[in-house]
Protein backbone atom coordinates (compact mmCIF):
# COMPACT_ATOMS: atom_id res chain seq x y z
CA UNK A 1 0.00 0.00 0.00
CA UNK A 2 1.06 3.05 -1.13
CA UNK A 3 1.05 6.63 1.32
CA UNK A 4 2.06 8.76 -1.43
CA UNK A 5 -0.96 10.99 -2.99
CA UNK A 6 -1.31 10.12 -6.76
CA UNK A 7 -0.53 13.16 -8.41
CA UNK A 8 -3.91 14.12 -10.86
CA UNK A 9 -2.95 12.76 -14.28
CA UNK A 10 -2.73 16.11 -16.92
CA UNK A 11 -3.45 16.58 -20.59
CA UNK A 12 -0.98 14.45 -22.75
CA UNK A 13 -0.79 11.57 -19.41
CA UNK A 14 -1.03 8.06 -20.62
CA UNK A 15 -3.79 6.67 -18.30
CA UNK A 16 -5.09 3.26 -17.49
CA UNK A 17 -9.13 3.96 -18.53
CA UNK A 18 -10.79 0.53 -18.72
CA UNK A 19 -10.76 -2.38 -17.13
CA UNK A 20 -9.28 -5.88 -18.52
CA UNK A 21 -13.06 -7.31 -17.57
CA UNK A 22 -14.49 -4.13 -19.41
CA UNK A 23 -12.41 -4.13 -22.47
CA UNK A 24 -13.06 -8.29 -22.88
CA UNK A 25 -16.57 -7.68 -22.98
CA UNK A 26 -16.56 -5.45 -24.95
CA UNK A 27 -14.81 -7.36 -27.79
CA UNK A 28 -17.10 -10.55 -27.15
CA UNK A 29 -20.05 -8.43 -27.09
CA UNK A 30 -19.43 -6.45 -29.71
CA UNK A 31 -18.55 -10.08 -31.93
CA UNK A 32 -21.77 -11.39 -30.25
CA UNK A 33 -24.10 -8.28 -31.71
CA UNK A 34 -23.01 -8.93 -35.14
CA UNK A 35 -23.98 -12.84 -35.26
CA UNK A 36 -27.18 -11.93 -33.33
CA UNK A 37 -28.20 -9.15 -36.13
CA UNK A 38 -27.01 -10.91 -38.83
CA UNK A 39 -28.51 -14.18 -37.67
CA UNK A 40 -31.65 -12.48 -36.61
CA UNK A 41 -32.50 -10.39 -40.22
CA UNK A 42 -32.76 -14.16 -41.33
CA UNK A 43 -35.22 -15.48 -38.76
CA UNK A 44 -37.27 -12.15 -39.68
CA UNK A 45 -36.89 -13.24 -43.11
CA UNK A 46 -38.97 -16.25 -42.69
CA UNK A 47 -41.82 -14.02 -41.40
CA UNK A 48 -41.42 -10.22 -42.52
CA UNK A 49 -44.34 -9.04 -40.21
CA UNK A 50 -44.61 -8.18 -37.31
CA UNK A 51 -48.27 -7.71 -35.17
CA UNK A 52 -49.27 -6.44 -31.80
CA UNK A 53 -50.82 -8.72 -29.08
CA UNK A 54 -50.75 -12.21 -28.04
CA UNK A 55 -51.55 -13.59 -31.91
CA UNK A 56 -50.55 -12.73 -34.98
CA UNK A 57 -50.34 -14.64 -38.81
CA UNK A 58 -50.79 -14.14 -42.50
CA UNK A 59 -54.74 -13.50 -42.03
CA UNK A 60 -54.15 -11.08 -39.05
CA UNK A 61 -52.98 -7.22 -39.69
CA UNK A 62 -49.49 -6.48 -39.24
CA UNK A 63 -48.15 -3.02 -38.41
CA UNK A 64 -44.58 -3.51 -40.02
CA UNK A 65 -44.79 -5.81 -43.33
CA UNK A 66 -41.51 -6.16 -46.01
CA UNK A 67 -42.54 -7.29 -49.37
CA UNK A 68 -42.39 -7.26 -53.32
CA UNK A 69 -44.53 -6.86 -55.44
CA UNK A 70 -43.28 -8.06 -58.67
CA UNK A 71 -39.96 -6.42 -58.93
CA UNK A 72 -40.48 -3.58 -56.39
CA UNK A 73 -40.01 -4.28 -53.01
CA UNK A 74 -41.74 -2.35 -50.43
CA UNK A 75 -41.80 -1.38 -46.79
CA UNK A 76 -45.04 -1.03 -44.86
CA UNK A 77 -45.01 0.58 -41.90
CA UNK A 78 -48.66 1.08 -40.47
CA UNK A 79 -50.66 3.18 -43.41
CA UNK A 80 -47.45 4.44 -44.88
CA UNK A 81 -45.85 2.26 -47.62
CA UNK A 82 -42.19 3.30 -49.06
CA UNK A 83 -40.60 1.79 -52.18
CA UNK A 84 -37.64 -0.01 -50.87
CA UNK A 85 -36.50 -2.17 -54.13
CA UNK A 86 -32.44 -2.90 -54.06
CA UNK A 87 -32.63 -3.21 -50.39
CA UNK A 88 -35.78 -4.42 -48.66
CA UNK A 89 -38.44 -6.61 -50.27
CA UNK A 90 -36.11 -7.27 -53.50
CA UNK A 91 -32.20 -7.05 -53.29
CA UNK A 92 -29.36 -8.02 -55.38
CA UNK A 93 -28.61 -11.26 -54.98
CA UNK A 94 -25.16 -13.37 -55.20
CA UNK A 95 -26.43 -15.28 -58.06
CA UNK A 96 -29.22 -12.94 -59.49
CA UNK A 97 -30.05 -10.18 -59.63
CA UNK A 98 -33.53 -9.68 -58.01
CA UNK A 99 -33.96 -11.66 -55.20
CA UNK A 100 -37.04 -11.26 -53.51
CA UNK A 101 -36.41 -11.44 -49.39
CA UNK A 102 -37.14 -9.02 -47.09
CA UNK A 103 -33.78 -7.79 -45.75
CA UNK A 104 -30.47 -8.87 -48.60
CA UNK A 105 -28.32 -11.48 -48.53
CA UNK A 106 -25.33 -9.45 -47.57
CA UNK A 107 -26.90 -8.28 -44.38
CA UNK A 108 -27.70 -11.76 -42.90
CA UNK A 109 -26.16 -14.78 -41.62
CA UNK A 110 -26.66 -17.25 -43.27
CA UNK A 111 -26.80 -15.17 -46.46
CA UNK A 112 -29.14 -17.66 -48.05
CA UNK A 113 -32.48 -18.47 -46.31
CA UNK A 114 -32.00 -21.04 -44.20
CA UNK A 115 -34.50 -20.54 -40.96
CA UNK A 116 -32.57 -23.50 -39.36
CA UNK A 117 -28.80 -22.67 -39.44
CA UNK A 118 -30.23 -18.78 -38.70
CA UNK A 119 -31.47 -20.28 -35.78
CA UNK A 120 -28.71 -22.49 -34.26
CA UNK A 121 -26.31 -19.20 -34.72
CA UNK A 122 -28.99 -17.06 -32.55
CA UNK A 123 -29.87 -19.58 -30.25
CA UNK A 124 -26.58 -20.30 -29.19
CA UNK A 125 -24.65 -17.37 -29.60
CA UNK A 126 -27.95 -16.09 -27.09
CA UNK A 127 -26.83 -18.47 -24.65
CA UNK A 128 -23.05 -17.13 -24.27
CA UNK A 129 -24.55 -13.31 -24.41
CA UNK A 130 -27.32 -13.80 -21.78
CA UNK A 131 -25.10 -15.31 -19.46
CA UNK A 132 -22.16 -13.21 -20.59
CA UNK A 133 -24.35 -9.86 -19.95
CA UNK A 134 -25.53 -11.18 -15.92
CA UNK A 135 -21.97 -12.52 -15.47
CA UNK A 136 -20.30 -8.68 -16.42
CA UNK A 137 -23.69 -6.96 -15.64
CA UNK A 138 -23.05 -8.24 -11.31
CA UNK A 139 -19.35 -7.91 -12.29
CA UNK A 140 -19.74 -3.92 -12.70
CA UNK A 141 -21.78 -3.11 -9.73
CA UNK A 142 -18.96 -5.27 -7.78
CA UNK A 143 -16.22 -3.61 -9.01
CA UNK A 144 -17.45 -0.14 -9.34
CA UNK A 145 -17.82 0.10 -12.71
CA UNK A 146 -21.59 1.12 -12.80
CA UNK A 147 -21.09 3.30 -9.81
CA UNK A 148 -17.67 4.90 -10.60
CA UNK A 149 -17.87 5.36 -14.50
CA UNK A 150 -21.51 5.05 -15.20
CA UNK A 151 -23.60 6.95 -12.61
CA UNK A 152 -24.12 10.23 -13.03
CA UNK A 153 -23.35 12.37 -9.78
CA UNK A 154 -25.48 14.19 -8.53
CA UNK A 155 -24.09 17.59 -9.75
CA UNK A 156 -24.13 16.69 -13.06
CA UNK A 157 -27.56 15.66 -13.10
CA UNK A 158 -28.68 19.50 -13.38
CA UNK A 159 -30.80 20.49 -16.59
CA UNK A 160 -28.19 23.48 -16.91
CA UNK A 161 -25.26 20.88 -16.89
CA UNK A 162 -26.75 18.88 -19.32
CA UNK A 163 -27.97 21.56 -22.10
CA UNK A 164 -24.37 22.93 -21.43
CA UNK A 165 -22.79 19.16 -22.28
CA UNK A 166 -25.43 19.31 -25.37
CA UNK A 167 -24.09 22.14 -26.91
CA UNK A 168 -20.44 21.08 -26.93
CA UNK A 169 -21.76 17.97 -28.11
CA UNK A 170 -23.34 19.65 -31.44
CA UNK A 171 -20.06 22.11 -31.65
CA UNK A 172 -17.98 19.55 -31.21
CA UNK A 173 -16.09 21.03 -28.64
CA UNK A 174 -14.20 18.07 -26.97
CA UNK A 175 -13.19 18.24 -23.26
CA UNK A 176 -8.88 18.58 -22.83
CA UNK A 177 -7.02 17.73 -19.86
CA UNK A 178 -8.12 15.48 -16.90
CA UNK A 179 -11.54 16.18 -17.58
CA UNK A 180 -11.21 14.13 -20.66
CA UNK A 181 -10.54 10.94 -18.01
CA UNK A 182 -14.15 9.99 -17.19
CA UNK A 183 -17.50 10.10 -19.39
CA UNK A 184 -19.61 13.33 -19.29
CA UNK A 185 -23.65 12.92 -18.03
CA UNK A 186 -24.72 12.43 -21.83
CA UNK A 187 -22.19 9.21 -22.40
CA UNK A 188 -23.40 7.97 -19.02
CA UNK A 189 -26.72 7.95 -19.29
CA UNK A 190 -26.06 6.73 -23.03
CA UNK A 191 -24.34 3.68 -21.79
CA UNK A 192 -26.33 3.17 -18.95
CA UNK A 193 -29.50 3.08 -21.09
CA UNK A 194 -27.93 0.89 -23.49
CA UNK A 195 -26.61 -1.76 -21.21
CA UNK A 196 -29.18 -0.91 -18.19
CA UNK A 197 -32.15 -0.94 -20.27
CA UNK A 198 -32.09 -1.50 -24.31
CA UNK A 199 -30.10 -4.53 -23.77
CA UNK A 200 -32.30 -6.41 -20.76
CA UNK A 201 -35.11 -6.08 -22.79
CA UNK A 202 -33.54 -7.14 -25.91
CA UNK A 203 -32.35 -10.35 -23.91
CA UNK A 204 -36.15 -10.82 -22.24
CA UNK A 205 -38.03 -9.96 -25.28
CA UNK A 206 -36.15 -12.61 -26.86
CA UNK A 207 -36.77 -15.17 -24.21
CA UNK A 208 -40.46 -14.36 -23.90
CA UNK A 209 -41.07 -16.08 -27.53
CA UNK A 210 -39.90 -19.37 -26.52
CA UNK A 211 -42.71 -21.31 -25.48
CA UNK A 212 -41.01 -23.51 -23.07
CA UNK A 213 -39.67 -20.19 -21.09
CA UNK A 214 -43.66 -18.82 -21.70
CA UNK A 215 -44.24 -21.70 -19.16
CA UNK A 216 -42.03 -21.21 -16.63
CA UNK A 217 -42.30 -17.75 -16.74
CA UNK A 218 -45.98 -16.66 -18.04
CA UNK A 219 -45.15 -12.94 -16.05
CA UNK A 220 -42.83 -11.87 -19.34
CA UNK A 221 -46.45 -12.47 -21.52
CA UNK A 222 -47.86 -9.85 -19.61
CA UNK A 223 -44.96 -7.47 -19.07
CA UNK A 224 -44.45 -7.47 -23.16
CA UNK A 225 -48.11 -7.82 -23.64
CA UNK A 226 -48.18 -11.06 -25.33
CA UNK A 227 -45.81 -13.17 -27.74
CA UNK A 228 -46.33 -11.35 -31.05
CA UNK A 229 -45.77 -7.52 -29.00
CA UNK A 230 -42.80 -9.28 -27.85
CA UNK A 231 -41.36 -10.31 -30.94
CA UNK A 232 -42.19 -6.76 -32.84
CA UNK A 233 -40.34 -4.52 -29.36
CA UNK A 234 -37.72 -7.61 -30.32
CA UNK A 235 -37.21 -6.07 -33.98
CA UNK A 236 -37.25 -2.51 -32.61
CA UNK A 237 -34.80 -2.77 -29.61
CA UNK A 238 -32.34 -4.44 -32.57
CA UNK A 239 -33.00 -1.67 -34.69
CA UNK A 240 -32.12 0.54 -31.79
CA UNK A 241 -28.97 -1.39 -30.91
CA UNK A 242 -28.36 -0.36 -34.25
CA UNK A 243 -28.34 3.03 -33.71
CA UNK A 244 -26.27 2.89 -30.88
CA UNK A 245 -23.18 1.06 -32.44
CA UNK A 246 -23.50 3.91 -35.62
CA UNK A 247 -23.54 6.58 -33.05
CA UNK A 248 -21.01 4.98 -30.99
CA UNK A 249 -18.68 4.20 -33.91
CA UNK A 250 -19.40 7.96 -35.17
CA UNK A 251 -18.16 8.90 -31.55
CA UNK A 252 -15.17 6.67 -32.12
CA UNK A 253 -14.18 8.32 -35.31
CA UNK A 254 -15.09 11.91 -34.27
CA UNK A 255 -12.85 11.80 -31.06
CA UNK A 256 -9.56 9.92 -32.59
CA UNK A 257 -10.06 6.61 -33.14
CA UNK A 258 -6.55 5.61 -33.06
CA UNK A 259 -6.43 6.40 -29.05
CA UNK A 260 -10.01 5.54 -28.55
CA UNK A 261 -9.44 2.13 -30.22
CA UNK A 262 -5.82 1.92 -27.99
CA UNK A 263 -7.86 2.50 -25.00
CA UNK A 264 -10.69 -0.54 -25.87
CA UNK A 265 -7.54 -3.05 -26.53
CA UNK A 266 -4.67 -2.26 -24.45
CA UNK A 267 -6.80 -0.21 -21.56
CA UNK A 268 -4.58 3.18 -22.24
CA UNK A 269 -5.59 6.16 -23.08
CA UNK A 270 -3.75 9.63 -23.76
CA UNK A 271 -5.63 12.60 -22.32
CA UNK A 272 -5.89 15.69 -24.63
CA UNK A 273 -3.58 18.25 -23.93
CA UNK A 274 -4.86 21.27 -22.75
CA UNK A 275 -5.63 24.12 -25.21
CA UNK A 276 -4.29 27.14 -24.84
CA UNK A 277 -6.60 30.04 -25.15
CA UNK B 1 -2.23 0.56 -6.98
CA UNK B 2 -4.02 -2.67 -6.77
CA UNK B 3 -2.14 -5.91 -7.63
CA UNK B 4 -2.27 -7.25 -11.39
CA UNK B 5 -3.48 -10.69 -10.37
CA UNK B 6 -6.38 -10.42 -7.95
CA UNK B 7 -8.55 -13.85 -7.90
CA UNK B 8 -11.31 -12.01 -9.09
CA UNK B 9 -9.89 -10.59 -11.93
CA UNK B 10 -8.86 -14.06 -13.21
CA UNK B 11 -12.11 -15.48 -12.37
CA UNK B 12 -13.33 -12.83 -14.50
CA UNK B 13 -10.99 -13.04 -16.98
CA UNK B 14 -11.93 -16.89 -17.42
CA UNK B 15 -15.05 -16.41 -17.41
CA UNK B 16 -14.81 -13.80 -20.17
CA UNK B 17 -11.93 -15.79 -22.16
CA UNK B 18 -14.44 -19.03 -22.72
CA UNK B 19 -17.03 -17.67 -25.34
CA UNK B 20 -14.11 -15.86 -27.24
CA UNK B 21 -12.26 -18.99 -27.11
CA UNK B 22 -15.56 -21.20 -28.60
CA UNK B 23 -15.37 -18.23 -31.10
CA UNK B 24 -12.21 -18.81 -32.29
CA UNK B 25 -12.50 -22.49 -32.06
CA UNK B 26 -15.29 -22.34 -34.56
CA UNK B 27 -13.56 -20.33 -36.79
CA UNK B 28 -10.22 -22.72 -36.79
CA UNK B 29 -12.36 -26.03 -37.14
CA UNK B 30 -12.38 -27.08 -40.46
CA UNK B 31 -14.38 -30.36 -39.72
CA UNK B 32 -18.46 -29.67 -40.35
CA UNK B 33 -19.68 -32.10 -37.88
CA UNK B 34 -17.34 -30.30 -34.95
CA UNK B 35 -19.34 -27.05 -36.58
CA UNK B 36 -22.61 -28.12 -36.30
CA UNK B 37 -22.12 -29.39 -32.42
CA UNK B 38 -21.20 -25.91 -31.86
CA UNK B 39 -23.52 -24.49 -33.60
CA UNK B 40 -26.14 -26.97 -32.09
CA UNK B 41 -24.85 -26.20 -28.24
CA UNK B 42 -27.93 -24.02 -27.55
CA UNK B 43 -30.29 -26.41 -28.72
CA UNK B 44 -28.20 -28.47 -25.85
CA UNK B 45 -28.30 -26.45 -23.10
CA UNK B 46 -32.26 -25.55 -23.61
CA UNK B 47 -33.58 -28.86 -23.61
CA UNK B 48 -31.16 -29.56 -20.49
CA UNK B 49 -32.38 -26.31 -18.84
CA UNK B 50 -35.82 -27.71 -19.74
CA UNK B 51 -35.54 -31.18 -17.54
CA UNK B 52 -34.03 -28.69 -14.76
CA UNK B 53 -36.73 -26.05 -14.55
CA UNK B 54 -40.12 -26.44 -14.88
CA UNK B 55 -40.34 -29.88 -16.22
CA UNK B 56 -44.07 -29.32 -15.45
CA UNK B 57 -44.84 -25.84 -16.07
CA UNK B 58 -48.14 -25.31 -17.57
CA UNK B 59 -48.19 -23.63 -20.89
CA UNK B 60 -50.72 -20.60 -20.90
CA UNK B 61 -54.46 -20.75 -21.78
CA UNK B 62 -56.87 -18.32 -23.06
CA UNK B 63 -59.89 -16.68 -23.25
CA UNK B 64 -62.49 -17.34 -26.01
CA UNK B 65 -62.27 -13.99 -26.82
CA UNK B 66 -58.09 -14.21 -27.47
CA UNK B 67 -59.01 -16.81 -29.96
CA UNK B 68 -57.24 -15.91 -33.62
CA UNK B 69 -60.51 -15.35 -36.16
CA UNK B 70 -58.54 -17.10 -38.77
CA UNK B 71 -56.14 -19.91 -37.55
CA UNK B 72 -53.58 -20.28 -40.74
CA UNK B 73 -52.96 -23.24 -41.64
CA UNK B 74 -49.75 -24.92 -42.49
CA UNK B 75 -47.48 -27.81 -44.00
CA UNK B 76 -49.73 -30.65 -45.14
CA UNK B 77 -53.35 -29.69 -45.46
CA UNK B 78 -54.55 -32.84 -47.42
CA UNK B 79 -52.97 -36.06 -47.39
CA UNK B 80 -52.88 -38.18 -50.64
CA UNK B 81 -52.16 -42.10 -48.67
CA UNK B 82 -54.68 -44.64 -49.04
CA UNK B 83 -55.86 -45.26 -46.13
CA UNK B 84 -56.43 -41.83 -44.51
CA UNK B 85 -58.76 -40.72 -47.98
CA UNK B 86 -60.69 -44.21 -47.45
CA UNK B 87 -61.00 -43.56 -43.62
CA UNK B 88 -62.02 -39.56 -43.99
CA UNK B 89 -64.77 -41.38 -46.68
CA UNK B 90 -66.34 -43.10 -43.87
CA UNK B 91 -66.15 -39.85 -41.83
CA UNK B 92 -63.21 -41.16 -39.95
CA UNK B 93 -65.34 -44.25 -38.77
CA UNK B 94 -63.04 -46.69 -40.27
CA UNK B 95 -59.88 -45.19 -38.48
CA UNK B 96 -57.96 -46.77 -36.60
CA UNK B 97 -55.23 -45.20 -34.30
CA UNK B 98 -52.72 -47.65 -33.47
CA UNK B 99 -50.84 -47.69 -30.14
CA UNK B 100 -47.44 -50.17 -30.10
CA UNK B 101 -44.17 -50.34 -29.82
CA UNK B 102 -42.37 -50.38 -26.24
CA UNK B 103 -45.92 -50.71 -25.00
CA UNK B 104 -47.56 -54.04 -22.67
CA UNK B 105 -50.43 -54.55 -24.57
CA UNK B 106 -50.72 -52.94 -28.11
CA UNK B 107 -53.69 -51.76 -29.09
CA UNK B 108 -55.91 -49.42 -30.95
CA UNK B 109 -58.17 -47.30 -30.75
CA UNK B 110 -61.55 -46.00 -32.81
CA UNK B 111 -62.72 -42.24 -32.97
CA UNK B 112 -65.61 -43.37 -30.83
CA UNK B 113 -63.52 -44.70 -28.28
CA UNK B 114 -61.34 -42.40 -28.02
CA UNK B 115 -64.09 -39.33 -27.72
CA UNK B 116 -65.65 -41.93 -25.00
CA UNK B 117 -62.11 -41.07 -22.80
CA UNK B 118 -62.40 -38.08 -20.33
CA UNK B 119 -61.37 -35.11 -22.64
CA UNK B 120 -59.12 -31.65 -21.96
CA UNK B 121 -60.06 -28.70 -23.47
CA UNK B 122 -57.61 -26.06 -23.76
CA UNK B 123 -57.26 -22.50 -25.37
CA UNK B 124 -53.53 -22.29 -26.21
CA UNK B 125 -51.10 -20.60 -28.35
CA UNK B 126 -49.64 -22.36 -31.70
CA UNK B 127 -45.97 -20.67 -32.82
CA UNK B 128 -44.08 -21.62 -35.84
CA UNK B 129 -40.78 -21.08 -36.22
CA UNK B 130 -40.97 -18.85 -38.41
CA UNK B 131 -42.36 -16.60 -36.13
CA UNK B 132 -46.40 -16.47 -36.43
CA UNK B 133 -48.88 -17.21 -33.90
CA UNK B 134 -52.45 -18.35 -33.76
CA UNK B 135 -54.71 -19.08 -30.88
CA UNK B 136 -56.94 -22.06 -30.87
CA UNK B 137 -58.80 -24.04 -28.96
CA UNK B 138 -58.75 -27.62 -29.06
CA UNK B 139 -59.90 -30.77 -27.08
CA UNK B 140 -58.79 -34.33 -27.11
CA UNK B 141 -57.68 -37.47 -24.94
CA UNK B 142 -54.57 -36.36 -22.67
CA UNK B 143 -51.43 -38.35 -24.29
CA UNK B 144 -51.17 -40.05 -20.71
CA UNK B 145 -54.01 -41.84 -20.54
CA UNK B 146 -53.71 -43.44 -23.48
CA UNK B 147 -50.29 -44.36 -22.80
CA UNK B 148 -51.39 -45.49 -19.48
CA UNK B 149 -53.90 -47.49 -20.94
CA UNK B 150 -51.23 -49.88 -23.06
CA UNK B 151 -48.41 -49.43 -20.13
CA UNK B 152 -45.03 -48.48 -21.21
CA UNK B 153 -42.15 -50.78 -21.02
CA UNK B 154 -39.43 -50.24 -19.09
CA UNK B 155 -37.13 -49.20 -21.63
CA UNK B 156 -39.74 -47.25 -23.27
CA UNK B 157 -38.04 -43.32 -24.38
CA UNK B 158 -40.03 -41.91 -26.52
CA UNK B 159 -43.10 -41.20 -28.14
CA UNK B 160 -43.62 -41.43 -32.11
CA UNK B 161 -46.25 -39.83 -33.64
CA UNK B 162 -46.81 -41.44 -37.63
CA UNK B 163 -48.51 -39.60 -39.67
CA UNK B 164 -50.87 -39.82 -43.19
CA UNK B 165 -49.04 -36.72 -45.13
CA UNK B 166 -45.83 -36.98 -46.83
CA UNK B 167 -44.02 -34.83 -48.48
CA UNK B 168 -42.26 -36.44 -52.10
CA UNK B 169 -41.43 -40.00 -50.29
CA UNK B 170 -40.99 -39.05 -46.85
CA UNK B 171 -43.81 -39.65 -44.01
CA UNK B 172 -44.32 -37.19 -41.82
CA UNK B 173 -43.42 -38.26 -38.19
CA UNK B 174 -42.35 -36.68 -34.74
CA UNK B 175 -41.12 -37.52 -31.48
CA UNK B 176 -41.46 -36.12 -28.10
CA UNK B 177 -39.68 -37.22 -24.82
CA UNK B 178 -41.27 -39.00 -21.54
CA UNK B 179 -41.41 -35.46 -19.80
CA UNK B 180 -43.63 -33.76 -22.84
CA UNK B 181 -45.99 -37.19 -23.55
CA UNK B 182 -47.00 -37.44 -19.61
CA UNK B 183 -47.71 -33.59 -19.47
CA UNK B 184 -51.28 -32.40 -18.70
CA UNK B 185 -51.04 -30.52 -21.62
CA UNK B 186 -50.18 -32.63 -24.28
CA UNK B 187 -53.10 -34.51 -25.98
CA UNK B 188 -54.35 -35.91 -29.27
CA UNK B 189 -56.99 -33.03 -30.25
CA UNK B 190 -60.05 -34.32 -32.10
CA UNK B 191 -61.84 -31.13 -31.70
CA UNK B 192 -60.81 -27.72 -32.44
CA UNK B 193 -62.52 -23.84 -31.44
CA UNK B 194 -66.14 -26.36 -30.76
CA UNK B 195 -66.15 -28.38 -33.97
CA UNK B 196 -64.77 -31.85 -34.89
CA UNK B 197 -60.50 -31.19 -35.82
CA UNK B 198 -61.05 -29.85 -39.50
CA UNK B 199 -59.33 -31.35 -42.33
CA UNK B 200 -56.59 -28.70 -42.86
CA UNK B 201 -55.76 -28.75 -38.75
CA UNK B 202 -55.00 -32.43 -39.29
CA UNK B 203 -58.52 -34.65 -38.85
CA UNK B 204 -59.03 -37.09 -37.45
CA UNK B 205 -56.79 -36.56 -34.58
CA UNK B 206 -53.38 -34.39 -34.06
CA UNK B 207 -50.74 -33.53 -31.70
CA UNK B 208 -50.38 -30.87 -29.42
CA UNK B 209 -47.43 -30.69 -27.35
CA UNK B 210 -47.97 -27.28 -26.10
CA UNK B 211 -44.76 -25.97 -25.03
CA UNK B 212 -42.73 -26.93 -28.35
CA UNK B 213 -43.06 -25.05 -31.76
CA UNK B 214 -45.77 -25.61 -34.45
CA UNK B 215 -43.68 -28.76 -36.24
CA UNK B 216 -43.93 -30.60 -33.34
CA UNK B 217 -47.70 -30.70 -33.49
CA UNK B 218 -48.34 -33.92 -35.88
CA UNK B 219 -51.43 -33.71 -37.99
CA UNK B 220 -53.32 -36.84 -39.47
CA UNK B 221 -51.98 -39.39 -36.83
CA UNK B 222 -52.27 -42.91 -37.70
CA UNK B 223 -49.77 -44.94 -35.36
CA UNK B 224 -48.55 -43.99 -31.61
CA UNK B 225 -45.04 -46.19 -31.00
CA UNK B 226 -43.24 -46.04 -28.04
CA UNK B 227 -39.47 -46.33 -29.03
CA UNK B 228 -36.59 -46.67 -26.86
CA UNK B 229 -34.55 -44.14 -29.55
CA UNK B 230 -34.99 -42.69 -32.77
CA UNK B 231 -31.72 -43.28 -34.25
CA UNK B 232 -33.20 -46.23 -36.03
CA UNK B 233 -36.18 -44.00 -37.93
CA UNK B 234 -36.59 -42.05 -41.02
CA UNK B 235 -33.44 -39.81 -40.74
CA UNK B 236 -32.45 -40.73 -37.15
CA UNK B 237 -33.37 -37.35 -36.18
CA UNK B 238 -36.48 -37.77 -34.63
CA UNK B 239 -38.89 -36.05 -36.93
CA UNK B 240 -39.77 -34.81 -40.36
CA UNK B 241 -38.47 -31.48 -40.34
CA UNK B 242 -35.19 -32.51 -38.12
CA UNK B 243 -34.35 -34.98 -40.96
CA UNK B 244 -35.24 -32.64 -43.86
CA UNK B 245 -34.36 -28.98 -42.87
CA UNK B 246 -31.69 -29.94 -39.98
CA UNK B 247 -34.70 -28.15 -37.71
CA UNK B 248 -33.90 -28.89 -33.48
CA UNK B 249 -35.65 -31.74 -32.08
CA UNK B 250 -36.14 -29.94 -28.86
CA UNK B 251 -38.42 -27.41 -30.03
CA UNK B 252 -39.24 -25.39 -27.11
CA UNK B 253 -37.66 -22.31 -27.73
Amino acid sequence: MSTVPIPRPRGGDLIKRHKLSTRLWHWISAAIMIVMLMSGLMIFNAHPRLYWGSYGANPDPAWLEIGAVKDDGYLRIGESEFNTTGFLGVSKGRWRPNVKRAFPEWATLPSNYDLSVARHWHLSFAWVFAIGTLFFGILSVFNGHVRRDLLPHKSEMTFIHICRQCKHHIMFKRPNGAAARDYNVLQKLFYLGVSGGLIPVLILSGLTMSPWINAIAPWLLDLFGGRQSARSIHFIAAFAIVLFIAIHLIMVLANGPFNEMRSMITGWFRLPKVRNK
Amino acid sequence: MTKAFTRRRLLATAGLATPALLLGYYGKTPDKKTQQALLRSGEWLSFRARNLIGRNALAREYEPEDISPEFRTNGATLPKTQQWNADAKTGFQTWKLQVDGKVNTPQSFSLAQLKALPARTQITRHDCVEGWSAIGQWTGVPLSSILKTVGLTDDARYIVFWCADEMGSWQYYESIDLIDAFHPQTILAFGMNGQNLPVEHGAPARLRVERQLGYKQAKFIMRIEAVSSFEQLGDGKGGFWEDLGNYEWYAGI
